[in-house]
């Protein structure tokens, strides 16, 4: 199984939802439309393509881009060939929800739960979404970029000369 | 019944109400000296079964991926330390190949084999641990107390090879920060020469004890295909059967010279996980054997002086080996742009490392796989139907480590 065959295949498949593609470090790595990820990773499961397995799910945020602001990375894998693959969806920080893939693989439920927790990404069909690491009356997502690692009224810590 | 326990139970009676007094609830955990580590586990149990629980984590969540937003990617190595604490050279290990990964730098062979055997002792000494806490949550602890003597000969090997024990920071982006000193070399070939005798010991105490064996066949059993639906790799996933290894399947430092089998199991029980670790210790010791035999010769680090501090003696009387003290202490080495996956057979399984560079000093975003925080949401569908006893030796046989569980 070759990227550019997989490529093919999802794209024949599905025309209108690859958003574009690209392979960095060799790595299949797709955007896809928020609306038809679920749709993708259902047949990526169920076909001969046989990714099957998922490896991973995580979010990314990009406050430069408002049009696309949080992510959602899904990282899949065929163990029979070892093809892994990257899908990822972008939205809207008020529009920040997309499909639960509970239904789909059981592991979702956790990796979901951490990527609510992290970046307040809401997931449709989530049996039970609360946060998971952090504590439940923290009240904000402390991986969004504008909440900094120290406390930002602390006075006697300067690492500005450190090019942090 | 299993997967129905408490359905089974319902149908027993003719109403909820009538159980109600039957049924307690239990709080294994937080702290509980039986499960090793910070977990809890809420039980609803008829008598000593198990019919239902719930797991709670993160109690000891210390935000390695937001504190790796602020660190360069040297610093990041000792987060990597803290995960699964007792197998810390493969994190490290798996972290500089991920950087080196993104960097495109080519590594020599030395280094390599050189990783090789200290990720090998690495998995040796976390096979140890959990093989032998499970023997003893069995109700023997001399096994334990036996193969600590054994751990303690590997970590004194880190500590010729990094100066620390526990949480090593072992090596460097590229390579190691020295190379295998007389000492170590003298440490590994006694170590070769005694281990097998003790692991052989260990071997005969448990395989076929028959107490050993009645209190973890048939507990906590996972099949193949919910196994692999929860995303289970590692001795985990090989105990239900399915040969699935990262040093296999996508070679890492030359992992493909090496002449290893994967063992399996077949019902994915208690035993079956503690069978799997056993066989896979015979198997890393054919590992370093065979690496230490052929152990080539050459530099110990890769060509990468934006990244490797330079001898001291350079630095003095040499500028540009001055230069780049200063940008590696300062942390001005920035890395190219880019994003990558790479993955290492942690102790536990496939240990993920997805690095998100905007080209920057420190990375943009950094995700851990850690294998534990996707076997343990199995745990409570695991052990229910079982019974209290089970749940313990379960948890330990899926080697879920609390570090790692919450990152």
């Amino acid at each position: 199984m070759t990227n550019d065959f997989v490529l093919e295949a999802i794209t024949r498949e599905f025309p209108e939802s690859v958003i574009s593609h690209d392979t960095p470090y060799d790595f299949l790595t797709l955007e896809i439309k928020k609306e038809d990820i679920k749709k993708v990773i259902h047949h990526l499961k169920d076909s001969s393509l046989q990714i099957n397995f998922l490896t991973d799910i995580c979010g990314i945020h990009y406050p430069e881009t408002p049009e696309k602001e949080i992510g959602v990375i899904y990282h899949l894998h065929n163990m029979m060939t070892n093809f892994r693959i990257r899908l990822k969806t972008f939205m809207t920080r008020e529009n920040a929800e997309v499909d639960s893939m509970t239904d789909l693989y059981a592991g979702a439920n956790w990796m979901e739960r951490e990527t609510f927790d992290f970046y307040g990404i809401k997931f449709k069909g989530h049996p039970d979404l609360r946060v998971i690491l952090n504590m439940e009356d923290l009240g904000y997502h402390p991986m969004l970029k504008e909440y900094r690692l120290e406390d930002g009224t602390r006075t006697d810590k300067d690492d500005k000369m450190f090019g942090r | 019944m299993k997967d129905n326990a408490l359905s089974n139970i319902l149908n027993q009676h003719d109403s909820k109400e009538q159980i109600d007094g039957q049924l307690y609830t239990l709080n294994l955990g937080p702290t509980h000296p039986a499960t090793h580590g910070i977990f809890q586990n809420v039980l609803t149990m008829d008598g000593e079964r198990i019919l239902h629980a719930e797991q709670t984590v993160g109690y000891i969540h210390r935000a390695f991926e937001k504190i790796s937003e602020r660190r360069n990617f040297t610093q990041i190595t000792t987060l990597t330390d803290r995960m699964n604490y007792c197998s810390a050279p493969i994190n490290n290990i798996g972290w500089h190949l991920t950087v080196e990964k993104l960097l495109g730098c080519e590594i020599p062979k030395r280094v390599d084999y050189m990783r090789v055997i200290m990720m090998e002792l690495a998995r040796i000494s976390d096979h140890l641990i959990c093989n032998g806490v499970i023997a003893m949550d069995a109700g023997a602890i001399t096994g334990l107390t036996y193969l600590f003597q054994e751990r303690e000969r590997i970590y004194e090997m880190y500590e010729e090879v990094c100066g620390a024990r526990l949480t090593t920071n072992m090596g460097r982006i590229g390579g190691f920060e020295r190379d295998f000193t007389p000492k170590f070399h003298e440490l590994l070939k006694t170590f070769l020469k005694k281990f097998p005798v003790v692991w052989q010991d260990f071997c005969s105490l448990n395989e076929r004890n028959r107490i050993f064996m009645d209190r973890t066949i048939n507990a906590g059993p996972i099949s193949a295909e919910r196994a692999l639906s929860y995303g289970f790799t590692g001795p985990n996933l090989r105990a239900t059967g399915v040969d699935y290894d990262v040093r296999v399947a996508q070679p890492y430092c030359s992992y493909e010279d090496f002449d290893f089998i994967i063992p399996v199991g077949t019902s994915g029980d208690t035993y079956d996980r503690f069978m799997v670790r056993q066989q896979e210790v015979w198997e890393s010791l054919k590992i370093i054997e065979q690496a230490y035999t052929n152990l080539p010769e050459g530099p110990f680090h890769a060509d990468l002086p934006e990244f490797y501090l330079p001898e001291k003696a350079d630095v003095y009387n040499n500028m540009e080996a001055l230069i780049y003290h200063f940008k590696i202490v300062m942390a001005e080495t920035e890395v190219p742009k880019g994003e990558v996956y790479s993955c290492v057979e942690g102790g536990n399984g496939e240990l993920g490392f997805y690095l998100v560079s905007d080209g920057g000093r420190t990375p943009y975003r950094l995700h851990f796989r850690r294998p534990c925080f996707i076997y343990y949401q199995a745990y409570p569908e695991m052990i229910q139907g079982g019974l209290i006893s089970d749940a313990i030796v379960t948890l330990c046989s899926m080697n879920v480590i609390a570090g790692e569980l919450d990152a």
